[in-house]
């Protein structure tokens, strides 16, 4: 009789995956490439929950009594300053790396809500600008596409520092995409690797941001609000800094945040998660006195109305989703499992959107694979989606007594973890315990 | 100023930066107030930007930031020295700095001339997609990177990584480049180049150059295709 054998244990630290990149990494001697965004697991809106109404606080009646959902964004120097009747925004994506029918259904997904849908690093399409009652202008360190006329036909500009997937880093957009449209708008050859620049061309520091924002406000009349992107990292000063330079609004963007295509090393290593980023932030326009005043956009995971409801009761005054609305548009659909198998990945977890073989057609520039994607259907499913998520976010604040989403607060939440509390600077469940102090 | 009597003068000591904007953002294409003249601009941020009327403007000082930034269809001729990113994303026009000119002018243009009578500071030309520049003094570091499109003449010297990862801009310097950046390299100077470089001279009122002490750069396109030996 043999001895019993104990049973195979791999290691914790090296994983399945790990040892896989390590393989692949042997074979091609070039780092992975992938779009999406961090897809460790971080601290995040789930380690959160609300305490809803009791004997000490009043609640509203389910979907009957009023609860308001609008925000204006940009009071602060904009004349012409947009109003979301939700907040929640569409996120920068670039014509590009999406197709031009996924930016269409976003534009109509978003404008059937009535909120705002954003351009991207390649410049400012028709069909997006025909299909979004409210669009962002961004102006990203490339400059691709940028031109006066479409900063001024945008509804608000956003300067875009930073993205949460690669705080740091600039942008990729390999040869399959660049198409002769593509190329044509960015002035690029067709079919190169292309690369976007990591810092912009005509300014360096807070100081100069200040004058380069003076000079989009007085090519503009000074008339549309002006965002200022930043990948979380160093959310407070970053912050402060962007206001000082003459924000309207701060848009923060966590480590979850989806980009076209990064190194999968920067996506998961670098940045901070969102839960992390946004009291920081918070913090900031408080000592500044513009809480509210200066309106805080965050974005990077936000997946559903409570996640919406937990960024407003932590201090945002709107979130921005990308990955999701690309999921509502299509994106990684079950019912595309054969397909996606033939690339060697499954549903769910397709994220080589660089590649431009998207059997779901939104992150291609393939005229075949774009078809598939019906931007009016699209639209309506995004459309869909967002008032789902509202719905949602408003069935929360009623039952903790908000009569408009922007009441919630943090004496709201509790957190499951103390990573949570510490970093949401609210109570650990069960206790009055916020870990670290709620220091910076 | 040749123009002086029928020019509209703003003064900037008196008017405000905003009210001479938009102004001239007023302007249609066929205004018939075509000559403009901006005294003591004082070394003002933004003056002159967004222009997109056929108009000429003369700017009696030294600009700060920004100067005629995504100019189209006018001609700005600034007579004294601009700040940071004169002419940024210029579309079309002309821009004329009679002075020096300090970092990234021109910077991401993308059509019309931007004339430099002094030197250019670092990253002149920087991701310009379209635009053409005429240095008649020197550049500094980093000029010319990630260049797309246009023409950069240099009468002067280049600094250090002149057109680092340049892509199709075309690159001409009559004196020293203190170096090249990463796939920018030296190229053959044929009389079809002389010939290009001798109309982009005269476009900028330059004629009778010596076209044979130039040297001409471009991209060594090893960068296009992202590949693990070409990495920098």
């Amino acid at each position: 009789m043999s001895a019993p054998n104990t049973t195979p244990r791999k290691s914790a630290t090296f994983d399945d995956y790990t040892l896989s990149e390590i393989r692949r990494a042997a074979a091609t001697g070039i780092y992975d490439i992938r779009g999406g965004g961090a897809k460790r697991r971080v601290p995040h809106f789930d380690d959160l929950l609300f305490l809803g109404a009791s004997i000490s606080r009043y609640p509203l009646e389910g979907y009957r009594e009023r609860c308001g959902t609008n925000v204006v964004l940009g009071s602060r120097h904009a004349s012409k300053p947009i109003e979301l009747k939700i907040p929640i925004t569409i996120a920068g994506m670039s014509f590009g790396s999406l197709s031009a029918n996924a930016k269409e259904a976003l534009g109509r997904g978003a404008s059937t809500v009535g909120t705002s849908t954003t351009t991207g690093d390649g410049g400012m399409t028709e069909e997006e600008r025909g299909h979004s009652s409210l669009l962002v202008y961004q102006i990203l360190p490339s400059r691709y596409g940028m031109n006066p006329d479409d900063l001024r036909r945008a509804d608000a500009i956003e300067i875009v520092v930073g993205q949460g997937a690669k705080p740091g880093g600039g942008g990729m957009l390999l040869g399959q995409k660049i198409t002769e449209r593509v190329a044509g708008m960015r002035v690029l050859p067709v079919g190169i690797d292309q690369r976007s620049a990591c810092r912009h061309p005509d300014w360096t520091g807070p100081d100069d941001l200040q004058i380069k924002i003076e000079e989009i406000r007085e090519i503009t009349d000074w008339e549309k609000p002006i965002y200022v992107k930043v990948g979380a990292s160093r959310p407070y000063y970053d912050t402060a800094l962007a206001v000082k330079a003459g924000a309207d609004v701060v848009v923060l963007d966590g480590m979850q945040g989806g980009t076209a295509a990064t190194q999968e090393v920067f996506i998961e290593n670098v940045g901070l998660p969102l839960l992390s980023a946004i009291r920081p932030a918070v913090q900031a326009l408080i000592d500044l006195g513009l809480h509210r005043k200066v309106q805080l956009i965050v974005s990077g995971g936000v997946r559903n109305g409570a996640d919406v409801a937990k960024a407003l009761a932590l201090g945002a005054d709107a979130v921005s989703i990308g990955t999701a609305a690309l999921v509502a548009l299509g994106d990684n659909d079950p019912a595309l499992e054969g397909e996606y198998a033939k690339l060697g990945t499954t549903a769910g977890a397709y994220d080589d959107w660089h590649e431009g073989r998207d059997p779901a057609g939104i992150t291609t520039q393939d005229p075949e694979l774009m078809r598939r994607l019906d931007p009016v259907k699209a639209g309506r499913r995004l459309a869909n989606y967002l008032s789902v998520m509202m719905l949602e976010a408003q069935t929360i604040a009623r039952a903790c007594g908000k009569s408009h989403v922007h009441n919630l607060e943090p004496e709201d939440l509790v957190a499951l973890t103390i990573e949570a509390a510490a970093m949401a600077r609210v109570p650990l469940a069960g206790t009055g315990w916020i870990p670290g102090g709620g220091a910076i | 100023m040749t123009t002086a009597d029928r020019a509209h003068v703003v003064d900037l000591a008196s008017t405000r930066l905003r009210q001479l904007n938009q102004a001239l953002h007023q302007l249609r294409p066929d205004t018939n107030e075509t000559l403009w003249r901006i005294a003591n601009p004082r070394g003002r941020h933004s003056v002159a930007v967004g222009i997109d009327a056929p108009i000429a403007i003369e700017i009696d000082g030294h600009v700060g930031y920004y100067c005629a930034g995504m100019n189209k269809h006018a001609t700005v001729v600034v007579n004294g020295n601009a700040g940071v990113g004169v002419a940024e994303n210029i579309m079309s026009g002309t821009v004329h700095v009679k002075g020096d000119a300090s970092q990234s002018a021109g910077a991401t243009g993308c059509g019309g001339r931007l004339i430099i009578d002094g030197n250019a500071s670092a990253r002149c030309g920087i991701s310009m997609k379209g635009v053409d520049i005429l240095v008649k003094g020197g550049v500094g570091h980093m000029s010319a990177f990630m260049a797309q499109a246009g023409t950069l003449v240099v009468l002067g010297d280049a600094g250090e990584s002149l057109g680092d990862s340049i892509y199709e801009a075309r690159l001409y310097v009559r004196g020293k480049v203190a170096s090249l950046g990463a796939d920018c390299i030296e190229k053959p100077m044929t009389d079809h180049h002389k010939a290009k470089l001798a109309r982009k001279l005269a476009a900028g009122g330059m004629t009778g150059v010596d076209l044979g002490r130039f040297r001409r750069y471009g991209s060594a396109r090893r960068l296009y295709h992202f590949h693990v030996d070409n990495v920098y």
